[in-house]
């Protein structure tokens, strides 16, 4: 691992080569960061200046306090929009990546016709805006939209979709006639954590939610789809062949030549799924700014909402960075989780 | 280790020194704004505009201020009026002359970003007392109402006479209104469709003599038996189904609903004119006061004011503009461009006159309540109408309590 050391005047130059860089990331990323750190101490209402003292009073960790131990509306709110975008986590994470990879082994498939044209047309949603798509689902997913008419012909009613706040795990359950979802009763309903009870915090996401969940799957596998592709591609033909000489069926050949070769990859699209889905706040403008019930008010929409509607910049602020934690932790623990194991300790599971 | 260290130390030095010469050279704090007088001043004016015909009102107002004057105006269209003026007051650019929402008001007014000017208006007795006491901080009239509107009970006329009702059946207690609405209800047609927020249903809390706050806005009144009557009355209509919220028929708002025709009433303001001429012409409708409860008439009225931003260098021109824009004739003439009723008690009398059939837009009197301005509240009545989209199935009591607690704290922390 040794280097060779920098000769003589390399370093000063080597310094000045890169200072552009270095400038625009520091005064566009860095120096912005620590900004909004201050930000977030601070009881500011942003009409006056911030780091000259005036009006802005410094509160230290209040605005974080607020959000996660006094009981009160913002700490509720956080709570169920930590709630809501779990279970966007939960399911938009695995979801796109599993139908990301089926995807990209289907177009990696060498006998396959037309694979040129299927490539194009998965990755297509991808190339669309968000926007202008989750416009498009609104209108599909009215009461008395496309999709509805599409399922009263097979006899279902669904619902109004955008406008159900009920979570479909109770939902599930009332249907099935284990659980009565409208007089929910016992231990679930009188103990919580941070403001919400038990029955909220398992009520799963709610109809519209899942529709989300649905839009989001749909627009983003197709690039973790061109992802996948890239690296079967790179994955030796020998590995395969070997492995065909030895005898292999295809799930044994997926389970131990393909995944392995492709964890660096998976760790990157697991990171980037995982990253997107905490910050979830474009369709979430578009599609219903939380409503119904605030069943799809996300932090990142919280964040933004805390600032620029309540003028509590402090509180945004807060909000963003509770959130950089949660996304750290998130990544470091899937770090951990897909790390190079020893061969010999066993077989990786 | 070396050359991490050394990245450390580059980085924390570059943003320490653009830190420095961030803060020493943008911001300016502290002190008032030098005013600059004499000679041609040049006025900004942003407004969050409802269409087409409220910003080419709003801008031939201004260009006749031009000629008047001899200074010039430039009016911008915010497409976030509220993202936009808390982006600019916190870079110390506000526009010198500004549309105010109500819920916004006691924010920018508590932070001193507002010039308060009232005293400097003509005759400004002139406008409605609910209106003034809405704008009216630290005992200083900060702002002046731009114009108003109060909701009234919009009936589909065609609708009205298929279901073999007559204007003797209008309604007038809200036994009446529940009992057409019943018969108004007919398969795709549902008798009333309004929108689930406080702003329309708080008419009804008022009109059985309750309302979130005592007048002074000091004090929480969510939890009053007239309030859980209000609401449980809201309630069994949705429960029989003759009353439904917008998004249950699928529209963004009651007016799309009312337009289209699945919806036989609505209760909205003035606002509904503008939009049923641009979207659904040829649709005839009646204006009704809304109907009374226990306590009496009550509707809500609305309105934006003109903010001048106390960092303006220009606030005695500004303020010059904002006289001339709420004189009596340039009310008149906005109501007839865009259909808001003047602010101006005469120029209102002037404006009705001239417009039957909208005089319940334009109530004044005991019964109108201006929306909540107390400064952080947002989120509270934000909460409130997240409960109240589910009131169908929800515990009214539980709702108001809620908001009596939520309501409580907010209260609590702006004083």
């Amino acid at each position: 691992m040794h280097k060779p050391a920098l000769r003589g005047r390399q370093g000063p130059w080597g310094w000045l080569f890169v200072s552009p860089s270095v400038l625009v990331l520091g005064l566009f990323l860095a120096l912005p960061i620590v900004m909004a750190l201050w930000v977030s101490l601070l009881d500011w209402n942003g009409q006056s200046n911030p780091f000259t003292g005036g009006q802005a009073t410094f509160v230290g960790l209040d605005n974080y306090r607020g959000l996660l131990t006094e009981d009160g509306l913002d700490r509720t709110l956080f709570a169920t929009s930590l709630r809501n975008n779990a279970y966007y986590v939960l399911l938009f994470v695995p979801l796109s990546t599993g139908l990301g990879l089926t995807l990209a082994m289907i177009v990696n498939q060498r006998m396959l016709r037309g694979r040129s044209l299927l490539r194009t047309t998965f990755y297509f949603p991808s190339v669309t805006s968000t926007i202008a798509v989750s416009t498009i689902f609104l209108f599909l997913f009215q009461g008395s939209g496309a999709v509805n008419s599409l399922l009263s012909w097979i006899g279902v009613k669904g619902p109004n979709w955008f406008a159900d706040p009920r979570g479909i795990v109770w939902v599930t359950l009332g249907n099935l006639g284990l659980a009565d979802p409208n007089h929910p009763s016992g231990f679930l309903t009188d103990h919580g954590f941070m403001g919400l009870s038990w029955f909220e915090w398992l009520s799963g996401p709610s109809v519209a939610m899942s529709t989300m969940i649905l839009l989001a799957t749909w627009t983003t596998s197709g690039t973790f789809m061109l992802i996948f592709l890239a690296a079967l591609q790179d994955i030796p033909r020998e590995l395969e062949e070997a492995a065909a000489l030895d005898g292999v069926n295809r799930r044994q050949l997926l389970r131990h030549v393909t995944l392995p070769a492709l964890r660096p990859v998976l760790f990157l699209v697991l990171t980037l799924a995982l990253i997107g889905s905490w910050q979830v706040f474009d369709m979430v403008y578009v599609m219903g700014q939380g409503a119904p019930g605030n069943t799809t008010l996300t932090p990142a929409f919280m964040s933004y909402q805390s600032a620029f509607k309540n003028a509590d910049y402090g509180q945004g602020a807060a909000i963003a960075f509770i959130l950089f934690a949660i996304v750290l932790a998130c990544t470091g623990a899937q770090r951990w989780l897909l790390r190079e194991r020893n061969p010999r300790q066993g077989r990786r599971r | 280790m070396a050359p991490r260290r050394t990245t450390l130390l580059a980085l924390t030095t570059g943003i320490t020194l653009l830190a420095t010469a961030g803060c020493s050279s943008s911001f300016g704090d502290g002190g008032d704004t030098e005013q600059k007088t004499g000679g041609k001043q040049e006025l900004t004016v942003l407004i969050g505009t409802s269409g087409e015909a409220e910003t080419a009102a709003v801008r031939a107002a201004a260009s006749a201020y031009e000629e008047e004057s001899g200074n010039t105006v430039d009016v911008q269209v915010a497409s976030d009026l509220n993202q936009q003026l808390g982006q600019a007051f916190a870079g110390n650019n506000p526009p010198d002359v500004f549309y105010v929402e109500t819920h916004q008001f006691a924010n920018y007014a508590s932070g001193g970003s507002l010039y308060p000017y009232g005293e400097h208006i003509t005759d400004v007795e002139d406008f409605s007392a609910t209106l003034r006491q809405s704008f009216t901080y630290d005992d200083q009239l900060v702002c002046v109402p731009k114009d108003t509107s109060s909701l009234g009970l919009v009936i589909n006329d065609d609708l009205w006479e298929q279901a073999g009702l007559t204007p003797d059946d209008y309604p007038a207690t809200w036994d009446d209104l529940r009992r057409v609405a019943g018969e108004l209800t007919d398969g795709s047609v549902t008798g009333l469709v309004t929108s689930s927020e406080y702003q329309r249903l708080g008419a009804f809390m008022r009109q059985a003599g309750g309302w979130i706050t005592d007048p002074a806005q000091t004090t929480m009144t969510a939890d009053s038996p007239e309030n859980l009557q209000a609401l449980e009355f809201v309630q069994g209509m949705l429960q029989e189904g003759t009353w439904k919220f917008a998004t249950e028929v699928d529209a963004g708002w009651a007016g799309e609903a009312f337009g289209k025709g699945t919806a036989a009433m609505t209760i909205e303001g003035s606002w509904l004119a503008g939009a049923l001429e641009t979207d659904f012409p040829g649709i005839d409708y009646t204006v009704l006061p809304l109907p009374e409860g226990p306590a009496g008439p009550g509707t809500l009225a609305f309105t934006n004011c003109w903010g001048v931003a106390q960092q303006s260098a220009h606030r005695d021109a500004a303020v010059e503009l904002v006289d001339f824009l709420t004189r009596p004739d340039q009310q008149i003439a906005m109501g007839n461009a865009f259909g808001a009723v003047p602010s101006r008690e005469s120029a209102a009398a002037d404006y009705l006159a001239e417009h039957p059939g909208t005089e319940a837009w334009g109530a004044s009197g005991d019964g109108v309540q201006g929306p909540v301005t107390v400064g952080g509240f947002d989120r509270v009545v934000g909460q409130f109408n997240t409960d109240l989209e589910s009131l169908r199935t929800a515990d009214p009591a539980r709702i108001l309590a809620d908001l009596q607690s939520y309501g409580e704290a907010a209260l609590g922390a702006g004083n």
